[in-house]
């Protein structure tokens, strides 16, 4: 019979090439899909994996690439900080529409004032919005001992609300005609994030997507304080012992998921989206969830992660262009794919043995 | 008679959270973990709709429900027991994959109406009295018999009831298709029963609300019974203070359930924690099992 083994160290090269294969296995079973829902599984593929990239459109879809990574990607290098001290912040969607809420107000609150303090005092105020809603469950946690995972979860549905509020209420536009949303940020110089090299996609939230990379690798491989959330995750009681005050780590690791998600959605609201509306959300939160995994909690593995994930986000809609594929495709790919990783993951814990235990 | 249509609304908005809260309640006593109830709810209320729709039975709805629910739930099962995953990350794929599975099959769906539900003895459907019954048949399983008894062996010291040659992975399989089958069950009380149509996502954090209501309820039947009540409460005074046209933005009313549930998730945790000790939340929850020997 097929058993598990133990392993007692990992050969480093099988980090990398775990989620390599449970990508290929996404392709192959994603393509198995299609053909049973009578698509031409190849074409459909090709579509979302390298048409965005080499097809006919490249031009217009390759800037896409960037400014759908950018927030994945930004998200998901504070998500993982967390995760590898096992404090799951999976509620990184309301963290970033409160920190779009928070961002636009002070545009909003500016409007039609021209200064250069405005961007900077948004880029503050989206991340201070995204910092304050994490440190709910964070606080909540360390006073109460109430799940992160439940409060920090309940705090999207709460956002949303919040989202849809300020989109029919305190934030529509005075000059929209009654059209729910407010103003369009992006016709508002002095607030806006506009593509800083033109035909790039490169806007000020890809910027701070690789300085989030750098920082996170800085903070975990070279900092005293990331050293002490890798003793956490790996051995709890060994780092209580050494010192390490549980409470401080749930604190700093929620706050600043929540601060990066908080200006991940700045950035997108004064970039991208351009206003609040009621569905400002997407999904960034959840599928940056994915990306930490994907990248297995390491800052370049992010990086790779997250442009993977754009891709298919882009590809899913050109598929749904030009093969009409579902539009739900690229959600249902995400979910398989980390089914795969976390699937092909137990290889590097595990080494497959024949036979009963000795 | 206002009284009793209130009250009937409320049982109503209860029953999907009671179905889905009972089933996680029987796969955390079991030592599981199942972040993925939000997914197998929303699949079972694609599958239910769909099924009733087809033959024009809400009955068959409802067994549809179950089934695609247990289905969804055995890829869990076998991730976590036989792959030894992260119960956590698992979950939260579970529930990301039923989600997007449901949208992507969802479509055809859209706009069209369920079959009629039959009413009931007192006019309450035979699915509200099914959950109502459920309530003292899981606990008397789980507390007056042996299968009850080793399940929850298994949950509270897994080397133990492996030790005393209890399968442990066995037991957890059918504990989380169990989860599955009821969170499928409730899914499909939304679609057919509540809402009387199909949307995508229609579930609304119905499956993370009835997480909230196993930790609240203690890990027993008859607590989580007084959760989904109080949360059918919540949600039907919120939607009477809407109808009655209180001046406050409709989109602040509908956060009443969540702000709820993590009010009740806060006082409970609060008690356990200065109670003493973790609660009573069994021993191996969210650990995984594997047997070297």
């Amino acid at each position: 019979m097929l058993r598990l083994e133990p392993r007692t160290r990992a050969p480093w090269w099988l980090g990398v090439v775990s989620p390599v294969m449970a990508v290929v296995a996404t392709m192959l079973a994603g393509g198995l899909l299609f053909a049973l829902m009578g698509f031409d599984p190849v074409a459909s593929i090709r579509t979302i994996f390298w048409d965005p990239l080499f097809g006919p459109a490249a031009g217009y879809s390759r800037p896409q690439l960037l400014v759908k990574a950018g927030p994945l990607i930004l998200i998901a290098s504070g998500l993982a900080i967390g995760f590898r001290a096992g404090i799951w912040n999976i509620g990184a969607e309301g963290q970033y529409i409160i920190g779009g809420i928070c961002g636009a107000a002070v545009a909003l609150a500016a409007y039609p004032s021209e200064g250069f303090w405005i961007f900077p005092a948004m880029v503050l105020a989206g991340a201070a919005g995204g910092w304050a809603w994490g440190m709910i469950p964070a606080i909540l946690r360390n006073r109460t001992g109430a799940s992160e995972i439940l409060v920090s979860l309940m705090l999207v549905y709460v956002a949303q609300r919040v989202a849809a509020w300020m989109a029919f209420g305190p934030m529509r536009n005075p000059e929209g005609f009654g059209m729910p949303g407010s103003r369009n940020l992006q016709q508002y110089p002095a607030a806006s994030n506009p593509e800083l090299i033109a035909g790039t996609g490169i806007h000020w939230g890809v910027v701070a997507a690789v300085v989030a990379v750098f920082a996170t690798w800085f903070l975990m491989s070279r900092h005293i304080r990331g050293f002490r959330i890798r003793v956490a995750g790996l051995a709890p009681r060994a780092a209580r012992f050494a010192g390490v005050r549980p409470e401080t780590l749930v604190a700093f690791c929620l706050g600043l998921s929540g601060a990066l998600a908080g200006m991940a959605g700045l950035f997108e609201v004064a970039g991208p989206g351009g206003q609040i509306t009621d569905s400002f959300g997407s999904g960034y939160g959840f599928t940056a969830i994915i990306v930490a995994f994907l990248g297995r909690l390491h800052p370049v593995g992010i990086l790779l992660a997250g442009l993977l994930m754009a891709l298919t986000y882009i590809g899913g809609e050109l598929a749904q262009l030009m093969l009409s594929l579902p539009a739900a495709t690229v959600q249902v790919f995400q979910g398989m794919l980390l089914f795969f990783l976390l699937a092909f993951d137990t290889l590097t814990r595990y080494r497959l043995r024949w036979g009963t235990a000795r | 008679m206002m009284e009793w249509t209130t009250l009937l609304l409320l049982l109503s908005a209860a029953t999907p959270i009671l179905f889905a809260a009972l089933g996680e309640a029987v796969a955390e006593r079991s030592g599981v973990l199942n972040l993925g109830v939000e997914g197998m709810m929303i699949t079972g209320a694609l599958a239910g709709f769909a099924a009733a729709h087809a033959t024009g039975s809400p009955m068959v709805g409802f067994v549809a429900g179950a089934l695609a629910g247990a289905a969804l739930s055995l890829i869990f099962a076998v991730l976590t027991q036989y792959l030894l995953t992260n119960q956590v990350a698992t979950g939260l794929a579970l529930t990301m994959f039923g989600l997007g599975l449901t949208a992507m099959f969802g479509k055809p769906y859209e706009g069209v109406k369920a079959p009629s539900m039959p009413g009931g003895p007192l006019g309450i459907n035979w699915v509200i009295w099914l959950g109502l019954i459920l309530v003292p048949v899981i606990w008397l399983v789980l507390n007056r018999t042996r299968p009850g008894l080793i399940l929850r062996g298994v949950g509270e010291n897994h080397e133990a009831a492996h030790a005393l040659g209890y399968k442990v992975r066995g037991v957890r399989m059918a504990a989380i298709a169990i989860g599955g089958a009821l969170a499928g069950i409730g899914g499909a009380y939304v679609s057919i029963a509540t809402v009387l149509q199909w949307t995508e996502g229609m579930t609304a954090g119905a499956g993370w609300i009835a997480l909230a209501i196993v930790v609240f309820a203690g890990w027993s039947p008859w607590g989580v019974l007084a959760g989904a009540w109080l949360f059918g409460g919540v949600t039907v005074l919120q939607l009477r203070l809407q109808a009655a046209g209180v001046a406050v933005p409709v989109q602040l009313l509908s956060m009443a359930p969540y702000l709820a549930t993590i009010i009740v998730l806060v006082i409970i945790s609060a008690r356990h924690k200065y109670a003493g000790g973790g609660g009573t939340a069994p021993g191996s929850l969210g650990r995984p099992f594997h047997a070297l020997r």
